[in-house]
């Protein structure tokens, strides 16, 4: 049917791929050894010796629990919103056709297409406009805003590949159109929406730069890992904390690769 | 409702409330699109570009050098004022670095991106993929502490110089005017290493989507008719993969444009606009001139994204 296909690959592309992968882990991984030094003022390298202290350390802070905790609430609620309006968003974009299609994705796409510096001090300078406090709330307005592109992308990818003749099917079969969106759709887009909601949970929870605009006193857990950043105080707990980010952060990341994998072998799809 | 209904559908009217609803929702689609789209349009429209908007008049303010308040006259005095020697600098420097950052990017994703799509195989596909979401999607601070790491004086990269019997490079190198400074961490080489690694994977996705659409039989054709490799993909490969170039550059263009964090941790004390902007706001108070220098990148990106757009490149997002 198809001539045979080169199996392998030049050698110089195997090592510029192989190269530009650990280019992009190589970082991840000096992270992962710092959490262990005993070097406490600078970054030298290779570490004096290795310890677990820092571990104790940094679980005694309330300041790292505290911003740990607003950045789990303000992520969760911000993926819940992004959830809702992504999939509206997505159904209908992907579902009918109407003028201005277009506009909409664009309108979506906006909030992470531009800068995020413009989006926070919008939000900023909007905020102090109609004199809106900052609070818990403003953090959150601002995270769900750029969190529903996430939602939306997947949830739209997903909708394309549910076939229309499934969901008139189950029409003709006499259900109604809640029936066809909980029985039919909702199993179908599922795993798509759980993955898009995990990805924006890791959006939200590591965002900073919105966060500095929209967060007023409190800090999330990016913002606590800034200032470290630019007032360095206790090095080995920024590096400790900077590795158990890297690993909370992965998870939902594996999770969301896992749940849409399978994605092309949907019911119906193949026709 | 139900009186509406013509005596020719097949089945009974539902009775239920759901039911009736759901009758009434599919003989009038306009009403059903309304509910879907009017929470998000609503959300962003009013909450986003509401605020984008709000932040534009301002830029049409200015402020009043003797008392620091914001004068609510409409004019460009403010405008002007980015182009002024200091300001302007900030302009370039920034745009230049974007566009650097955004060439070396395509050149390090464009081999990851190809061997992703048209070499691995099952197992590998999934470490390719992998490979690249999860730095992708790992905390971006921490992807820069991780380099303050590297870049320090007392850190790896001096280190396997040193071991290397290279320093004489890399002091030679930082020696160098303009991109050379005290160590890497405070020089523009370090700023744009970590603009590089921190954008890049936006990079490679969109190349490997468009990649992946480009059938192995072209690449195949080519060759038999004569092409040698270079050929192959300076007339067949490129082309095909442009719009997924343009695609992933959208990204790395626009963070590289907006980002002040970057700029503030690692690099010289030379302002890029996101600082100007965050300067601007915060010490100087000084919000029309921040408003307007945010005009800048927005004004860029539209004509960056619609260039994109003629050129197809939202296809392979």
């Amino acid at each position: 049917m198809r001539s045979d296909r080169s199996a392998s690959a030049p050698l110089g592309l195997k090592i510029a791929a192989i190269g530009g992968l650990a280019f992009l882990h190589i970082p991840i991984l000096l992270i992962f050894l710092y959490a262990f030094t005993t070097e406490e003022k600078s970054y030298q390298f290779p570490p004096p010796g290795l310890t677990l202290q820092w571990f104790a350390v940094t679980w005694n802070r309330p300041d790292v629990w505290a911003a740990l905790t607003l950045s789990v609430k303000v992520a969760t609620i911000a993926t819940a919103i992004a959830l809702v309006l992504g999939t509206l968003c997505a159904a209908a974009v992907s579902q009918t056709r109407f003028f201005g299609r277009e506009t909409i994705s664009l309108l979506v796409i906006l909030p992470i297409a531009l800068p995020g510096i413009i989006t926070g001090i919008a939000l900023r300078s909007a905020f102090s406009f109609a004199d809106i406090p900052f609070s818990f709330w403003t953090i959150v307005l601002g995270h769900a805003t750029f969190c529903i592109v996430v939602v939306y992308n997947n949830a739209v990818a997903r909708f394309r590949r549910v076939s229309g003749s499934l969901i008139e099917a189950s029409m003709d079969l006499g259900a109604d159109g809640f029936q066809t969106f909980r029985h039919i759709i909702l199993p179908n887009i599922g795993t798509a929406l759980l993955a898009g909601g995990m990805l924006a949970f890791a959006l939200s929870f590591d965002e900073v730069i919105v966060t500095t605009f929209t967060g007023g006193q409190q800090s999330t857990l990016p913002i606590w890992m800034l200032e470290e950043l630019i007032r360095p105080r206790q090095r080995p707990v920024t590096n400790v904390v900077a590795m158990v980010v890297m690993l909370v952060t992965f998870l939902p990341i594996l999770a969301a690769y896992y749940l849409t994998r399978d994605g092309d072998q949907i019911a119906g799809a193949g026709k | 409702m139900s009186a509406l209904v013509t005596p020719a559908t097949i089945l009974p009217n539902r009775p239920s409330l759901t039911g009736r609803l759901s009758d009434f929702l599919w003989k009038h689609p306009h009403v059903l699109l309304a509910i879907l789209l009017g929470p998000p349009v609503l959300w962003l429209g009013i909450i986003y570009l509401g605020s984008l908007f709000a932040l534009l008049l301002q830029s049409f303010f200015s402020i009043d050098d003797f008392s620091g308040l914001i004068n609510y006259e409409f004019t460009f005095a403010t405008y002007m004022q980015l182009l002024s020697d200091a300001n302007f600098d900030i302009i370039v420097r920034t745009v230049t670095m974007a566009a650097v950052v955004t060439i070396f990017s395509a050149l390090i994703a464009f081999p990851i991106a190809y061997y992703a799509a048209r070499y691995a195989k099952g197992k590998w596909k999934a470490v390719f993929y992998l490979g690249i979401m999860l730095p992708l999607w790992s905390s971006y601070l921490v992807k820069i502490y991780a380099w303050k790491l590297i870049l320090a004086k007392e850190g790896i990269l001096t280190w396997a110089f040193t071991k290397l019997h290279l320093l004489w490079l890399l002091d030679g190198w930082l020696s160098l005017p303009i991109i050379g400074g005290n160590s890497l961490s405070v020089s523009y080489t370090g700023t744009f290493l970590v603009f590089v690694y921190v954008w890049m994977p936006f990079m490679i996705l969109p190349i490997q989507a468009a990649l992946e659409r480009v059938p192995g039989n072209l690449i195949e054709a080519s060759s038999d008719l004569g092409g040698t490799p270079q050929q192959t993909f300076r007339h067949v490969l490129f082309p095909l993969a442009l719009p997924g170039i343009v695609a992933g550059s959208i990204f790395t263009f626009s963070l590289t444009l907006g980002d002040y964090i970057i700029p503030q941790i690692v690099g010289s004390s030379r302002l890029f606009i996101g600082q100007a902007v965050y300067a601007q706001q915060g010490t100087a108070g000084n919000i029309p001139l921040a408003a307007a220098f945010t005009v800048v990148p927005i004004v860029i990106m539209g004509l960056y994204l619609w260039m994109a757009k003629r050129m197809g490149a939202f296809d392979a997002l």
